[in-house]
């Protein structure tokens, strides 16, 4: 339990050292092998990283050289970044989701002579690139299941190179230490790259100090110790990943725990008990949207207390986790609660443990999150970007509210320009974007301010407010405010509804592209005897119409009260054909909606919501996961709000 | 595939006939199979696959003929016997304890392989225990081989049925077989699934080397993994060879296409 946030080493290496001299025995890394829990102490970790360190130093990897990382979050390709980091290269992380075109860009982009590649799927990818990359020196894999038959003169195992470092460190002893020395923390660390919301990925240049200050920071901001769990299942070539699985483990010397496989994340999770979590909205709405699913199934006894005692926890719960007043009745209720309830809820979450658990990414609905802290859940937004290192702003405990981001970050300078953009300074701020000159001068000041391209303010307690991209808000015709994305999130948080898309910049009114969220509609289908064929089927059933339009209605109704979103009330809206997806360039791999491109490629579905028309024929690509296309046709109806004008009268002229 | 190497005869029927009654199932029936290869039974419903198979692991006794196994004749053997010997099957109609979990029903594969008599057992810890976990083991392989992690502690009834399948091919392959009898492994699944299964039996023929012997209906699925089809019609084979032969042999198109005589 010793502080051990005060450090001299400057770099990840030599950090290492001093966490294998400090706590050698203590957990480092776990992941299950054949549904066994196996652990690796620090001085294992440091083990597979300096061996595969001289391995790679043999391949002749140098100063400089980048190691392109794809694969899901096991141990021994969070070992490869660090070995690569001891050579004084850069590991670039890829998401490994991605279709090979996409990880051929951040190969090419960052001149990633050397690849370490999970499995055979990775693997695939990587050879498909090194025809087109022929600098590509080797192709190394951990997982060698369906390898056997492929050329070893193309690919490498990774245990292969790591007995061929033991070797190599036998002849030269000294080396690994001389070439750790040379390390400052001024060196580039990584290089990750944006899934780009809009256009082409940028490379974001992170240095040692970026990253070791920011998460010594941000040890010392939550009182993160080596007696930590946390389980790293988001993608690695996300900064959050970076900084939450790796960076900041190393700092505090805590265990990170990789899941079996993406699909038993839940399970992993329970067996685990995290007591450090960290999740995008997304996931804390798949998890909320599960729970509430099978509570709909459960028997009535069960449904009648889960739903009188969320009541109880909504009056009590934030308020007890808050430390503020409760009256001794509702505080008595809540043990109850927390005996009958909460704490059996918790532990199927795999949450029981969580101390903090941290959401950034994108706005999480005021509800949604509401849930989480009135179980007793410590959840608590921060606003970050990959430019920052993450760390922008950061709630602390006692001071946490839905609608805000909390308050500047330790370190963490803001201020607000004229246009409502927020502006930050911080010793994480990013050192540049790899080989784009223009798009860094576009972003960072000369004295160091980065622009974040969302608009915001600071309240009166000092906390920032986010309201939507800068460069999104937009105005309706009548001249008052246009925020898409908090639209967006009012929407999303129903159950029923997976992902929208709000329109009404320069329009007399709002209107809406919605997708179902196929599981709970799907569900709610079969307890209402509703038959249905497949995903666009059920989408254009008149029922389901329904169940939109009460969603829908419900946000009109808020936005109806606030004096400056009355206007953005959603007149008309479409039940999209299929889902928005990454694949097919919809979303981002973070599954952030791009607009654009939806505007572009829907461009007919908008034209049709600004007219009369009561339907709209449409015919869209698809992009099937092995990267074949085809194409979706289908005739979507308007739906239009009942109660609402539904034309050209702007909605202030009434009022 | 055609670069892969096939080793000695492992199984061959000569002359192999099998009737029930006055119903002639099976009518000098001769193949051979070898090492290592895939081979897939395919033929019209009725044609007698599934007696085939049920004659290989010795659930039906041949009228007339010989079965030759690893170099040994035998004209009659026990279901327990073939598993023993390394013959391990799946089933048209999964045929699995649907109350217990996936775990479970694999562990189940591994029957013929536990040593300790039944008090040991009932004892559990000793040289029980150590078995159970050496068991557990080749289990927790084979749930890895075919990429069944999340469904470890699912009832099996509750799994999709392109799952319950996969379960069922894990349970095959707990015993370790050396030949593997499919029987309509694709039956029932979505296009996914199928891709799946496919991935997983060239998987298990090329990993583990298991000579595989399987029947199926999606012509597709045959053509594209195995290296010799077989063709029965009416209990009679009509032809033999590799995919492409088969393909374009006349009578096999007739005894699809159907024929005016």
């Amino acid at each position: 339990m010793t502080d051990r946030t005060q450090s001299a080493a400057d770099t990840f290496p030599k950090l290492l050292r001093e966490r294998v001299r400090t706590g050698g025995d203590r957990p480092a890394m776990r992941e299950k092998i054949y549904g066994i829990w196996q652990t690796w102490t620090w001085k294992d970790y440091e083990g597979v990283i300096h061996n595969f360190a001289h391995g790679l130093a043999e391949l002749g990897f140098k100063r400089g050289d980048k190691l392109a990382i794809i694969g899901d979050n096991r141990p021994r390709l969070y070992a490869a970044m660090a070995s690569a980091q001891c050579l004084g290269g850069i590991p670039v992380p890829a998401y490994q989701d991605s279709v090979a075109g996409e990880i051929q860009y951040v190969v090419e982009h960052s001149e990633a002579n050397f690849i370490v590649a999970e499995d055979q799927e990775q693997v695939d990818k990587a050879l498909e690139i090194r025809e087109k990359c022929t600098f590509v020196q080797a192709i190394i894999y951990v997982n060698p299941k369906g390898l056997r038959d492929y050329d070893p003169e193309l690919v490498l195992s990774f245990e292969a190179l790591e007995e061929r470092g033991r070797q190599f460190a036998e002849r030269d002893p000294g080396f690994l230490d001389q070439a750790i020395e040379k390390g400052s923390g001024t060196d580039t660390a990584v290089i990750l790259y944006t899934s780009g919301t809009t256009g082409t990925p940028k490379g974001v240049v992170l240095s040692h100090d970026n990253l070791l200050i920011t998460s010594r920071n941000a040890a010392k901001f939550d009182r993160v110790t080596s007696d930590t769990n946390s389980l790293a299942y988001l993608p690695m070539a996300w900064v959050g990943d970076n900084i939450f699985s790796y960076s900041e483990a190393f700092v505090a010397g805590f265990c990170v725990n990789c899941p079996e496989s993406s699909a038993t994340v839940m399970q992993d999770m329970r067996e685990i008990g995290p007591d450090f979590y960290f999740g995008p909205p997304r996931i804390f709405e798949n998890l909320l949207t599960m729970v509430m699913i099978r509570m709909e199934d459960a028997g009535w006894i069960k449904r009648k207390m889960f739903h009188y005692f969320m009541g109880v926890a909504r009056r009590a719960g934030s308020r007890i986790l808050d430390r503020q007043s409760v009256s001794l009745w509702n505080r008595s209720l809540y043990g109850l609660g927390e005996l009958l309830i909460y704490g059996p809820l918790k532990n199927t979450l795999g949450m029981s443990r969580i101390r903090v658990a941290y959401t950034a990414g994108e706005a999480i609905g005021p509800e949604l999150f509401d849930f989480y802290r009135s179980l007793g859940i410590n959840l608590k937004q921060l606003y970050g970007q990959t430019e920052a290192a993450v760390f922008v702003t950061m709630q602390s405990d006692g001071e946490v509210r839905s609608e805000t981001v909390g308050a500047a970050f330790p370190d963490v300078e803001l201020k607000i320009a004229e246009n409502g953009e927020v502006l930050y300074r911080s010793p994480g701020v990013f050192q540049e974007y790899y080989k784009n000159p223009e798009a860094t001068a576009e972003t960072k000041t000369p004295d160091g301010w980065v622009k974040t391209g969302d608009a915001g303010y600071v309240n009166e307690e000092g906390h920032l407010r986010i309201i939507d991209r800068a460069k999104d808000v937009g105005k309706m015709s009548d001249g008052s405010m246009f925020a898409p994305k908090f639209i967006e999130n009012k929407l999303k948080f129903f159950q029923y509804i997976k992902e929208a898309v709000a329109f009404g910049d320069q329009k007399d009114y709002a209107s809406a592209f919605i997708n179902i969220d196929l599981d709970a509609v799907a569900n709610w289908a079969e307890r209402n005897n509703i038959t249905y064929g497949g995903y666009q089927e059920i989408a254009s059933h008149e029922k389901v119409r329904g169940l939109i339009e009460d969603c829908i209605a419900q946000v009109n109704k808020d936005l109806a009260v606030d004096s400056h979103l009355r206007s953005s009330q959603i007149q008309r809206f479409i039940i999209l054909h299929k889902e928005l997806d990454a694949d097919d360039g919809e979303l981002t791999r973070t599954r952030k909606v791009r607009r654009r491109i939806v505007a572009e490629k829907y461009g007919t579905l908008i034209d049709a919501l600004y007219s009369d028309q009561q339907h709209v024929e449409v015919e869209s690509q698809v992009t099937f996961e092995d990267g074949s296309t085809g194409s979706l046709h289908a005739d979507l109806k308007i739906y239009d709000l009942p109660g609402l004008k539904p034309m050209n009268e702007p909605l202030a002229a009434a009022s | 595939m055609s670069d892969r190497q096939f080793g000695d005869v492992v199984l061959s029927f000569d002359n192999v006939s099998i009737s029930f009654g006055a119903v002639a199932a099976l009518t000098g029936i001769s193949f051979d199979v070898h090492e290592h290869e895939i081979v897939a039974i395919i033929g019209p419903n009725g044609a007698g696959k599934t007696t085939a198979l049920n004659v290989i692991n010795g659930v039906y006794q041949p009228t007339d003929g010989t079965i030759t196994y690893k170099g040994e004749v035998r004209t009659r053997m026990r279901p327990h016997e073939a598993a023993v010997k390394g013959i391990a099957r799946t089933f048209q109609n999964v045929a699995l304890f649907k109350g217990m979990s996936t775990l479970d029903n694999i562990m189940t594969g591994r029957n013929l392989k536990m040593k300790s008599n039944l008090f040991a057992q009932g004892l559990f810890w000793g040289p029980a225990q150590r078995e159970e976990i050496e068991h557990r083991q080749a289990v927790e392989k084979v749930i890895d081989f075919l990429e069944i992690e999340s469904i470890r502690k699912t009832n099996v009834g509750r799994l999709p049925f392109g799952l319950q399948k996969r379960v069922e091919l894990g349970r095959a392959l707990a015993a370790e077989p050396e030949i593997l009898l499919l029987d309509e492994p694709m039956a029932g699944m979505n296009l996914e699934e199928k891709e799946d299964m496919c991935r997983f039996i060239l998987d298990v023929n090329d990993e583990l080397g298991t000579t595989i012997v399987l029947i199926e209906h999606d012509m597709s699925v045959v053509m594209d993994i195995s290296d010799r089809v077989i063709v029965l019609e009416y209990g009679r084979k009509i032809s033999q060879g590799t995919p492409e032969v088969v393909r374009s042999d006349q009578k096999v198109i007739d005894a699809y296409l159907g024929v005016t005589h």
